[in-house]
């Protein structure tokens, strides 16, 4: 345990002086959210039913939740890039704990993501979003984000060590963009047709997005009295979500790094 | 008298599916020398070194390294050895010297230690100038010295290198000759793949040459060349004394005679040491053969892998393979 934390500690500490070698990689990835949060607010929200400062108090947790969700896009990038440039393999071959790299690169992407959070909440906050339930509120919300980030990242982190190449991890890590507008993260999902409204109330992102708008006492909070489970329980289903895909992808994604990932597929 | 051997292998077997990239090969490496692993693209040495290094476990078989079962125990096996090749590599995001000390730290050299151990091989392989660049800007050559000090950080007792000079310039490759055999003298157990048998000839004591996941043949390079036997070959002055000195070559060495009308030589192949070039040209003067001039010199070791590659792959082997190093 203690040789997991400390080459844990060891390669989050590669991760971190990788981003300082690119910091223009950081910039890019810390505005996004920005980027897109005020896009949707001024945007989407001048040409909604809905007031625009209420679609903006909306979304905001919305956006943190889809940039959460984000874990899986990194996590994907990050590690395929290793698997297929052979750094990997020399973690391999050292007598160092397997489950020390996927756990290292989870870790330092939770870092980079707590740190990209403030400015994305401040800017949020001058755009009219409002904690209401007080600091408890605000670190609830925080929480439960980071630990879906960290649930997310293990996921990408699993099926980058599948991908068979770079290209493929980054081809189907863009593609998760699609995954917070299945979700209430943008849009509520009492409008949509019935199956695809179960799918978006089930969407984890839902979850998230629900539990950060109801511990900050925001609009769209409360769910239908029809709405599946985690809507209705958002917090709840957000936590359970995210315990859930840590379970399940965090041995996952140890074993596969052990067995050498896409390359080995076939051993 | 008991060898002990760094590296041993019996019968090792790896198919992916229905390719097989290794049919039962047998190694036996004695600790501190250098053995030189030579053979085609797709023979299986790379997945030789990949079972050997831990990264892929056999099909079939067997492999102590250092004494350690690969599959029983890799934790051990990791801890003896050093990797530095085409697919174990460096991170090129990072400068050389933060490379270093991560692979330090990761090797269990905490703190302190692992700084001055990075220090020192960066400064050892002439890195310490470019150590706080990113190593992604450095040339062919420094990053491959840079491999083979991340290879090194554990003090290993077998080092395995995987093509360490595919792609260098020859300035870069003697560089990283003379690191080998500075290791080598320090009792390092090296095992390196090579496509150039120069290298081979150079660095290794013992050359195994591997073709279609087995050993074809295996020995010091001198005994390699000497199974292939040396090359004769005498210029004659005119068109009709090229039957004389053929029939006297034929009759001292039994080897078939080629005759080269427009160069007025002719070659034959010289399998019996004992026949020296003072003798070739004695009995070619004995038989008034005027000779203007001969030579007799020991193979390349080019010629000897063509000849035993080209002789196993004529044997009617059947199935295609190939090296599974995608």
């Amino acid at each position: 345990m203690s040789t997991l934390l400390s080459d844990g500690g060891a390669v989050l500490t590669r991760q971190l002086h990788k981003a300082r070698h690119a910091p223009a990689l950081l910039v890019l990835t810390q505005t996004m959210p920005i980027t897109m949060l005020l896009f949707f607010g001024y945007v989407f929200g001048s040409a909604l039913a809905m007031p625009g400062a209420e679609y903006r108090e909306f979304l905001v947790p919305g956006l943190l939740a889809a940039t959460a969700a984000n874990g899986l896009m990194t996590g994907m990038f990050t590690a395929a890039q290793d698997a297929h440039r052979g750094v990997m393999d020399r973690f391999r071959t050292l007598p160092m704990s397997r489950g020390a790299v996927p756990l290292g690169q989870t870790a330092a992407d939770l870092l980079t993501t707590a740190v990209s959070m403030v400015p994305l909440m401040l800017v949020g906050l001058a755009m009219g979003w409002r904690i209401e339930n007080g600091l408890p509120g605000a670190l609830g919300a925080l929480g439960v984000l980071l630990l879906f980030r960290f649930a997310t990242a293990w996921v990408g982190t699993y099926l980058g060590l599948l991908s068979s190449s770079e290209e493929a991890a980054g081809q189907l890590g863009s593609a998760t963009f699609i995954l917070p507008m299945l979700s209430s993260a943008y849009l509520p999902t009492a409008g949509l047709p019935g199956w695809l409204r179960t799918v978006a109330e089930w969407n984890p992102i839902s979850a998230v997005a629900t539990a950060v708008r109801t511990l900050c006492g925001n609009a769209g909070a409360r769910a239908g009295a029809d709405a599946a489970w985690p809507a209705a329980h958002p917090v709840a289903g957000a936590l359970l979500w995210s315990a859930l895909l840590l379970a399940v992808f965090a041995p996952l994604a140890t074993g596969r790094f052990a067995r050498g990932g896409a390359r080995e597929r076939s051993s | 008298m008991t060898t002990t051997y760094a590296v041993l292998s019996e019968g090792l077997e790896k198919s992916y599916g229905p390719v097989h990239a290794l049919r039962g090969l047998d190694l036996a490496v004695p600790e501190g020398s250098v053995c030189g692993l030579l053979g085609p693209n797709g023979a299986g040495k790379t997945t030789a070194v990949r079972i050997l290094t831990t990264l892929t476990a056999p099909t079939g078989g067997r492999a102590l390294v250092a004494g350690h079962d690969v599959t029983r125990d890799p934790a051990a096996v990791r801890r003896a050895i050093g990797v530095t090749g085409q697919y174990a590599s460096v991170d090129g995001d990072l400068t050389g010297r933060e490379n270093l000390r991560l692979f330090a730290r990761l090797a269990g050299l905490r703190g302190s230690a692992g700084r001055s151990r990075a220090d020192a091989l960066l400064e050892r392989f002439g890195l310490g100038e470019a150590a706080d660049r990113v190593a992604a800007t450095w040339s062919g050559g420094m990053r491959r010295r840079l491999d083979l000090a991340a290879g090194l950080v554990t003090r290993p007792r077998v080092l395995f290198l995987d093509e360490p000079t595919t792609g260098l310039d020859p300035a870069a490759r003697e560089h990283i000759w003379t690191a080998v055999r500075a290791l080598s003298e320090d009792g390092t157990t090296v095992l390196l793949t090579t496509q150039y048998l120069e290298e081979a000839d150079r660095l290794a004591d013992d050359v195994v040459v591997v073709s279609e996941g087995r050993v074809l043949a295996g020995g010091t390079p001198a005994r390699l060349k000497a199974r292939i036997g040396s090359r004769a070959e005498v210029a004659v002055t005119a068109r009709e004394e090229l039957a004389g000195a053929a029939a006297v070559l034929d009759r001292l060495t039994g080897g078939r005679p080629v005759l080269d009308e427009e160069r007025l030589t002719v070659g034959v192949t010289v399998l019996d040491p004992g026949i020296s070039l003072p003798r070739i040209i004695r009995e070619l003067d004995t038989a008034g053969v005027p000779v203007t001039d001969a030579r007799l010199r020991p193979p390349t070791l080019d010629e000897v892998f063509l000849r035993l590659t080209r002789a196993h792959t004529a044997t009617g082997t059947t199935g295609r393979e190939q090296e599974t190093a995608a």
